[in-house]
């Protein structure tokens, strides 16, 4: 096998072993169902009570999904880093010589699942909640954003993780950090939602150039994140 | 020239920030030896561990662990050595197995390596499959040498490692140290429990102000 071959696979078993690690740690805990998808289900409530207008709530649905989404991401990232810190694992992990490109993509790949199954329950909210309405071209956009959004805001969040982990304040340090890098996250698949409920009479086709967006930054960032963890972690 | 002792220091100097902690370090270990740092706070024990471990840059002077260069593979050299500071760098929610397994993996340990590991330790029958967040901290330290068996780490690099433990879980701990270092495995101890660790070690050196003493074998 050739250098470069078996480095690849080195990455790829590091990265199933780290992110099969973090989905066991999760089932074990319930954090995600036990804690963040509440407070995110809480969250598409009280905006509701806020907004108080059917009109108003069917328009701006899928900016609501896409917002609880962010902030419980949050949660979701601090749970994945602190587990890791809790009692010096990080630090382990370093040790261990795996590549770190490899714990990036594990970490991300966890993160990124859970997410997946959080907009699940969110979108399923909205429709029963805002009364949002989904076709079948546009519950394939709606999926296709949902795996492209949620890649890139596991990428952002594992980078930006790994960097505040070690730091002091990191619990107000992480939404600082996160929260603007990915607002391209929430414009684009903001606008790709819209498309598929079919907000204020917005085609399905109109959603896809938004895809694109939400791709190129899920790229971008898994890209930046494989290459730089490594000096992340050894900061 | 060969270097293929398990710790090799000649003059070397590591620096955290813009302070020099180790300051033209010279250690020899042998393969076997349960070597003690002693030394007073700050001297610069655990930055020799951590530089041991591949953690830290070498700055100036010449290092080699288990044959390696530490200024051009300390990525390889992170392979080989395990580290174990105050954290047993265990997850809580997965159990002892689960744990060991874990760590193991990452060298690309198999399935009859991870439970000789688990078992070495004193933790197959029922403690196997317990959370290790419902262990005692003797427990938990032997979990965490489980993994650095697991990892088949070749340099043991403990620092403190008597913190926290009663006194069974540091006789028992003792006794694994000196089972692992007749296996086979090498061991660097930082500790400030001279008397605990005195009778541990077959060899002390003392860390003062960057630099390290011999003071010779012990009985």
């Amino acid at each position: 096998m050739s250098e470069t071959r078996r480095a690849f696979a080195s990455v790829r078993a590091t990265a199933r072993l780290i992110a099969v690690k973090d989905l066991r740690i999760e089932r074990r805990g319930r954090v995600l169902t036990n804690q963040v998808l509440p407070f995110a289900l809480i969250v598409m409530v009280m905006f509701a009570f806020a907004l108080d207008s059917d009109a108003v709530l069917e328009r701006v649905a899928p900016g609501l999904v896409w917002l609880a989404t962010l902030f419980s991401t949050l949660f979701v990232i601090a749970r994945s880093f602190a587990v890791e810190s809790a009692d010096g694992a990080l630090d382990q992990l370093r040790t261990t010589g795996a590549p770190s490109a490899g714990i990036f993509l594990g970490k991300a790949l966890a993160l990124m699942i859970q997410l997946l199954a959080l907009v699940a329950v969110l979108v399923l909210a909205a429709v029963v909640l805002y009364r949002a309405d989904i076709s079948w071209q546009g519950g394939v956009l709606l999926v296709t954003t949902a795996v492209a959004a949620t890649c890139g805001l596991a990428a952002v969040g594992t980078l930006y993780g790994g960097l505040s982990a070690g730091a002091k304040g990191r619990e107000t340090l992480l939404p600082l950090l996160v929260l603007p890098v990915v607002a391209p996250v929430l414009i684009g698949a903001t606008r790709a939602t819209e498309s598929a409920f079919g907000t204020n009479g917005i085609a399905v086709g109109e959603g896809w150039p938004w895809l694109v967006l939400l791709v190129v930054f899920a790229v971008l960032f898994s890209v930046t994140g494989a290459i730089a963890f490594g000096s992340l972690l050894d900061e | 020239m060969a270097h293929d002792l398990p710790v090799e220091l000649n003059d070397a100097v590591a620096v955290l920030g813009a302070f020099p902690v180790l300051a033209g370090a010279n250690l020899t270990v042998q393969r076997g030896e349960i070597v003690l740092l002693r030394g007073p706070n700050g001297a610069g024990k655990t930055t020799l561990l951590r530089l041991c471990a591949g953690l830290i840059e070498l700055e100036r002077g010449h290092g080699h662990v288990l044959g390696l260069d530490l200024s051009t593979q300390r990525w390889a050299v992170r392979h080989r050595v395990g580290l174990l500071g105050h954290a047993n760098g265990l997850y809580a929610d997965l159990t002892v197995t689960e744990n060991v397994a874990f760590w193991g993996r990452t060298v690309g340990a198999s399935d009859a390596e991870i439970a000789a590991a688990v078992k070495r330790m004193g933790l197959d029958g029922r403690l196997a499959d317990v959370q290790v967040s419902r262990l005692s901290a003797g427990q938990r330290r032997r979990t965490a040498l489980a993994s650095l068996v697991a990892r088949r780490a070749e340099l043991w690099l403990l620092d403190e490692p008597h913190a926290g433990l009663d006194a069974t879980g540091r006789d028992e701990l003792d006794d694994v140290l000196r089972l692992a270092a007749r296996a086979g495995a090498t061991i660097m101890v930082a500790s400030h429990e001279l008397e605990r660790a005195g009778t541990l070690a077959t060899r002390q050196v003392e860390v003062v102000a960057g630099q390290v003493r011999e003071l010779g074998a012990t009985s």
